[in-house]
């Protein structure tokens, strides 16, 4: 006989995008969170929602990714509203993951008013609900993130990232524009508590918070994101709310900088074709972190995100 | 750590008058400041100055519910008045308490199964107070025994090692202490243990520190809940301190507020 666990915690249901009804303008609702239980152990405890895969799309062509990532999208490259509906119309994406990368000062420095502009021409552009993160620069981002909150008031998209030492900026801005926050942790349980206590503190209720634990990918560090997810995890079901948030993890952004994914095979022969290479890098560190509780995980590459779609569905029928 | 707050009693002056003139609003204060202190359930006893223990105890329970949804320990040596209590509980009650005594377990432990309420056991009997550890092991197998005979779920009985102030009875602090590790090794699933914890100070001159000191040593020998004073922050502080460092939490630089929040 197997033995159940008895768990007394729940994982926050966070809703992603907002359809007419709730005010916005998406065609449905992306809900994540809500487990009852560890990770697929269906007999022990309640899987409301699955995993999903978000599309990255950027403001701005990439200026290093690499030749293989590139060819996959390299019609709508330096295009976001083509890349976007691409991903949705061609792969059909639920959900899109907008970098503005372009508004950093080293990389383009596009003002406020342009990465306004795109994202409301996106919100017409697609129904999906959005995800929408900064350029890393907290100078920059502190005045560009409001300006994109509120020019998706209402649309409740998640927004990201906040930090330990930048939040309040982000935080206000969410709570007063109705969408949902990153709080990102550099692979440190402690600060993934402490950062969503004072987000919380601020009165944005725990339930709007989605962490980014900070992963690595497929050897190089991915073990460490993964105890730290399980350790959160296993928290939360114990009843302790304030690590009760689901979980964004940057796939693409991990895998494809490694150098297993990005190498030629000239350069290393016995690694094989770069062609697959790069997208099983992908698929697997997604599926590893899947199995330790990734909620939404951001992914780049069509051909891999096809292949852990695939997956997910098949774990998903218990 | 489930603590119970223990000053909603009649033996405390205001609580007592409280009772006599049916004033709900001091109940009500008191409740609500050991909830926000870190209380998990509210320990109810109408003490020596009610006249009519039956009917207080049902005033009490009903005007606490009014204000709060959390767990209502009914405390009373007289099943009777745990009964009435039971009647108007809401929540998932506490009943406070039995002994050992074949004749209190075999009203108390079917009334816990018919309310569905969990029962704090005091490892005591008629015989008096136990003096040793293997008198608190035996009253204590007596009672899980017990228990287990009347299909009461072993999970849900909290056993009291009986405490006793430091200044009478120094020598049987050791053996207190670790009867609670032992109580955990009767039976599986484990019972939980408890204890009323203001006892280990009656009388000294420095009471909240002995209260903070044998509670973190109690912690450390398993203890899942204790009876006590929530308002005193430094004691309620001292046990949220001592599970993280048992890694019953993750620390987090705000963990003393994070555990009063959840």
């Amino acid at each position: 006989m197997v033995m159940l666990e008895k768990w007394s915690g729940v994982v926050s249901v966070v809703n992603i995008g907002a359809t007419k009804l709730e005010g916005g303008s998406r065609s449905k609702v992306i809900k994540i969170g809500g487990q009852a239980t560890l990770p697929f152990l269906f007999s022990e405890g309640a899987i409301p929602y699955k995993p999903v895969v978000a599309f990255e799309v950027w403001d701005s062509a990439p200026p290093e990714w690499p030749e293989e990532l590139v060819k996959s999208l390299a019609d709508v490259l330096g295009d976001p509203l083509a890349w976007a509906q691409k991903c949705v119309q061609e792969f059909k994406a639920e959900l899109i993951c907008l970098r503005l990368q372009g508004a950093h000062p080293d990389l383009g420095n596009k003002s406020v008013e342009q990465e306004v502009k795109l994202i409301e021409q996106l919100l017409k552009k697609v129904d999906v609900p959005l995800i929408i993160l900064g350029c890393g620069d907290d100078a920059k981002d502190n005045l560009v993130l409001p300006a994109c909150c509120e020019a998706a008031k209402g649309e409740c998209c998640l927004v990201g990232d906040a930090a330990q030492d930048n939040y309040k900026t982000l935080t206000a801005a969410v709570l007063a524009d109705g969408h949902n926050i990153i709080a990102e942790s550099p692979i440190d349980i402690n600060i993934a508590k402490q950062l969503n206590i004072l987000i919380s503190d601020m009165g944005l209720p725990l339930e709007r918070i989605v962490i980014n634990p900070t992963i690595g990918a497929l050897g190089y560090g991915l073990e460490y994101a993964y105890s730290i997810m399980e350790r959160a995890r296993l928290a939360a079901l114990s009843g302790d709310k304030t690590v009760a948030s689901p979980f964004i993890c940057f796939v693409g952004q991990e895998a494809w900088r490694v150098k297993e994914a990005k190498a030629s095979s000239k350069e290393f022969p016995a690694w094989g074709p770069e062609a697959e290479r790069g997208v099983i890098w992908e698929a697997m560190t997604a599926t590893a972190l899947i199995q330790a509780g990734a909620d939404i995980l951001v992914m780049r590459h069509p051909k891999a995100i096809e292949k852990v779609n695939k997956y997910i569905d098949e774990l998903i029928k218990g | 750590m489930f603590i119970i707050g223990e000053l909603i009693n009649g033996m405390y002056q205001n609580i007592g008058k409280a009772i006599q003139e049916k004033n709900k609003s001091i109940v009500q204060k008191c409740a609500l400041e050991q909830l926000q202190a870190g209380a998990d359930a509210l320990d109810v006893n109408c003490g020596p100055a009610s006249k009519d223990q039956v009917s207080d105890i049902q005033w009490l329970v009903e005007s606490i519910q009014e204000v709060t949804d959390k767990p209502i320990a009914l405390d009373s040596s007289k099943p009777k008045v745990i009964e009435s209590g039971l009647k108007v509980t809401k929540n998932k009650a506490i009943i406070n308490s039995t002994t050992a005594d074949p004749e209190k377990l075999s009203i108390l432990i079917p009334l816990a199964k018919k309310y569905n309420a969990k029962l704090i056991g005091l490892t005591i009997s008629a015989k008096g107070i136990p003096q040793t550890k293997d008198q608190r092991l035996e009253l204590a197998a007596t009672i899980v025994a017990s228990c287990a005979e009347q299909e009461f779920p072993i999970e849900e009985l909290y056993l009291d090692p009986i405490v006793l102030p430091v200044n009478v009875a120094q020598a049987q602090m050791r053996d207190i202490l670790e009867s609670i590790r032992e109580f955990k090794i009767i039976s599986e699933p484990s019972p939980k243990t408890i204890m009323g914890l203001s006892n280990v100070s009656q009388g000294t001159s420095v009471r909240s520190l002995v209260n903070r000191t044998f509670l973190t040593m109690a912690v450390a020998y398993g203890l899942d809940g204790a009876i006590l004073d929530p308002k005193d922050k430094d004691l309620v502080d001292a046990a949220i301190t001592a599970e993280l460092i048992l890694n019953k939490q993750i620390y987090c630089d705000s963990y003393l507020d994070a555990y009063r929040k959840r």
